[in-house]
């Protein structure tokens, strides 16, 4: 792994539009979040299969919150701060009550260990559960790896209006995510 | 679907909202008191020697009392809307503690103390506890409405924080209606007007503003 980058520094130039930095600091922090996500579902004794939920939650959230990062600030405290929020409200909601401290291995941040291990079966549920449309895009997107433009041609939809029901998409799935099904 | 293969949808989705949390709070307050600056003029309307009492350090001191929280409120509400607060709203909160402090103790030594009394009872107290909290109802509605996007820590607490900033706001407004100024009256009945606001606030949070 290379060595660490500085995340504000990405996030900085992500919301300059630079989509590639973005990209960097997402697949950079779900590793993060693998980490912290697997030691809380641990030290809550709950199984590991949780985890990836708890990744795609936690980044949603990150992804719809970013504006409330304060850009004189460092970035990485934030990020822990929606990880912990987003972990015990998970731990929560399946009844574990007990406090978890995600402080511990937060400095290894940026030195992410396990690859991802198979794929959340709620997530593909969640997005069952989207309008057509909407479903439609996000796979478009996320599956076939399509252009937000190469969905709009295929769907007959101007750009814009594919980032529109895209980003309605991701607020729904945090939704869908935050009632938590299970 | 992969959490990579979520990480597409997330960079393609560049909505952002239209402005910094600090704008988007003051704006909320600003339009929320237009509204209850709207019932302030047909229902109350400021007192009738508003010129004359500019001239009394009483009436100057209590519009530097409610300016002050105002300020120390509106840091507290968008420091506790964001999912780590930062701690500097606390000084907000200590200078109207100074503020307050010094101007209870002019108070004391300007006023004979057999009129404290009457100054602490006032004469319209139950106006006072009624048209703070009815003039807050806007802003804090307009604030609850655009911290739904923001990520607070403690969304009880935010609540609660944006009550405070709608009843400062309400007293800022009540304070050219009101006929008493010895702070006496003024740290007596306006925090207690407010505290029904922020107790509503922090409900409304605890349920409007997770995330």
């Amino acid at each position: 792994m290379a060595e660490p980058e500085d995340l504000s520094a990405l996030m900085r130039a992500a919301r300059k539009g630079d989509d590639e930095a973005y990209r960097r600091l997402l697949v950079l922090v779900a590793a993060w979040l693998r980490l912290v996500a697997s030691r809380g579902l641990a030290a809550a004794g709950r199984p590991r299969a949780d985890c990836e939920d708890i990744v795609q939650e936690t980044l949603l959230a990150m992804h719809l919150k970013r504006d409330t990062w304060d850009e004189t600030q460092p970035l990485q405290p934030w990020l822990r701060a929606i990880a912990r929020h987003k972990l015990v409200d998970h731990l929560r909601r399946r009844g574990f009550t007990d406090h978890i401290d995600i402080d511990d291995h937060a400095e290894t941040l940026a030195a992410p260990e396990a690859a991802e291990e198979g794929s959340a079966l709620d997530a593909r549920q969640m997005l069952a559960g989207l309008p057509d449309r909407q479903r439609r895009i996000v796979e478009g997107i996320s599956i076939e790896g399509q252009s937000a433009r190469e969905v709009g041609v295929r769907l007959g939809l101007s750009e814009g209006a594919v980032r529109v029901a895209l980003h309605r998409a991701l607020r729904s799935l945090a939704h869908a995510y935050r009632k938590g099904r299970t | 679907m992969k959490t990579e293969q979520l990480v597409a949808s997330l960079v393609a989705d560049r909505a952002r909202s239209s402005a910094p949390l600090g704008r988007s709070v003051v704006r909320a307050v600003a339009l929320g008191s237009l509204v209850s600056l709207a019932i302030f003029a047909v229902e109350f309307g400021p007192r009738v020697d508003l010129a004359a009492a500019f001239a009394t350090w009483r009436f100057d001191l209590k519009l530097v009392l409610v300016l002050v929280a105002l300020f120390a409120a509106s840091g507290a509400c968008i420091a506790l809307a964001r999912p780590l607060a930062s701690r500097s709203w606390r000084r907000g909160v200590a200078a109207l503690a100074l503020v307050a402090l010094s101007g209870l103790a002019i108070e004391l030594i300007m006023a004979p103390s057999g009129t404290w009394g009457t100054r602490l009872v006032g004469s319209n107290a139950l106006v006072c506890l009624t048209a703070i909290p009815l003039f807050a109802l806007a802003p804090l509605a307009g604030l609850l409405l655009a911290l739904r996007r923001a990520a607070p820590a403690s969304p009880a607490l935010a609540g609660a924080a944006s009550g405070a900033l709608a009843a400062a706001a309400a007293a800022t407004l009540y304070a050219f209606h009101c006929f008493d100024d010895s702070p006496l009256f003024v740290l007596t009945w306006y925090p207690l007007a407010a505290v029904p606001v922020i107790l509503l606030g922090a409900l409304l949070g605890h349920r409007l503003l997770r995330w």
